[in-house]
């Protein structure tokens, strides 16, 4: 029934992922440090005031990485095995930049 | 050797795809992603289109606040984190760790929710920002509310998983559940980093 003991006699090959995970995990926190960053960035230039043509394009540019971070780390997509959800995921977001493009532009017909 | 695998001592070292079923969960789970990423950019697209249509309502950049909205944004990046390390216990065949991670998760994204609720009262309230004041407000309501509904949604879901298996330990038959789970909140984090970005941050540029 409920049995969650960590197996005791580990082999070779389950120290090695295990070693694997570790890194995998180092990784991870790493992306949370890096992502809490670009939010801090991107909050602070907005409280500096600086000019409005410089300050969208660069927290567009941060909120795309921090994004990329989640994606990539967060979510796996950099491990094995992740073809699909990478084509998946880009086709998404090839028709979500359409349909911004188009609902953006279209108000100048107005 | 099926019946072996399904206990939780024996788990291989990805138990969220190693069975067809599950596999099928991962891939479909993605597709669906895909998808959510088209609907979410129709809200944004129709939120950019509409949101200097204030009419007499409040402009976009008197009505947020940035301390709110830093604070919410620090909650929900710290509880994708926290379901990262439910993850990693779940591979490590940790069950007990896993439950507490995933609490943490559930706990963090609750208080994100009571905040968004307080926003919204506080936007009505304060400033007569409703749902039909114009089509700036509609928009906003429909984007940042649709999310929020996304945020309650995987809470909901979190707690049943929980719930379902706090005595089975993890298997393969739960495992890509729990997976699958923690896929959909670390999508709703990065639907978040767009509203702040988008919505928040241009908001108050201008």
């Amino acid at each position: 029934m409920a049995n969650q003991n960590n197996s005791t006699n580990l082999t070779e090959k389950d120290l090695f992922y295990r070693e694997k995970k570790k890194e995998e995990m180092k990784h991870q926190i790493i992306t949370f440090a890096m992502m809490i960053i670009f939010t801090l960035i991107a909050f602070g230039i907005v409280m500096a005031d600086v000019s409005k043509l410089f300050t969208i394009p660069i927290i567009i540019v941060l909120a795309i990485v921090q994004v990329g971070f989640q994606f990539f780390y967060f979510m796996h997509m950099s491990n094995e095995g992740h073809s699909w959800p990478t084509t998946m995921i880009f086709s998404g977001i090839f028709a979500a930049f359409l349909t911004v493009l188009a609902l953006t532009t279209i108000v100048w017909w107005g | 050797m099926a019946d072996e695998l399904l206990k939780s001592t024996n788990l291989p070292h990805d138990p969220e795809r190693a069975t067809l079923e599950g596999k099928n969960k991962f891939l479909g789970f993605w597709f669906f992603l895909g998808g959510e990423t088209v609907l979410f950019a129709s809200l944004f697209g129709t939120y950019l289109a509409l949101k200097n249509s204030h009419l007499d309502g409040v402009p976009a950049s008197e009505l947020y606040g940035l301390g709110l909205v830093f604070i919410m944004t620090m909650i929900l990046l710290t509880s994708s984190l926290t379901s990262v390390y439910a993850i990693y216990h779940m591979k490590n065949n940790d069950h007990k760790k896993m439950m507490l991670w995933l609490g943490i998760t559930v706990l963090l994204g609750f208080s994100f929710l009571g905040l968004e609720v307080y926003e919204f009262y506080h936007y009505v309230n304060d400033y007569g920002h409703g749902f039909t004041t114009s089509a700036f407000s509609s928009a906003f309501y429909a984007l940042v509310g649709f999310h929020g509904a996304h945020v309650a949604f995987g809470l909901g879901w979190f707690i049943l998983l929980m719930v379902r298996n706090r005595k089975r330990g993890i298997n393969l038959y739960n495992a890509p559940k729990f997976y699958i789970a923690s896929l959909y909140w670390h999508f709703i984090d990065v639907v978040w980093v767009f509203i702040f970005t988008v919505v928040y941050l241009m908001g108050v540029v201008g």
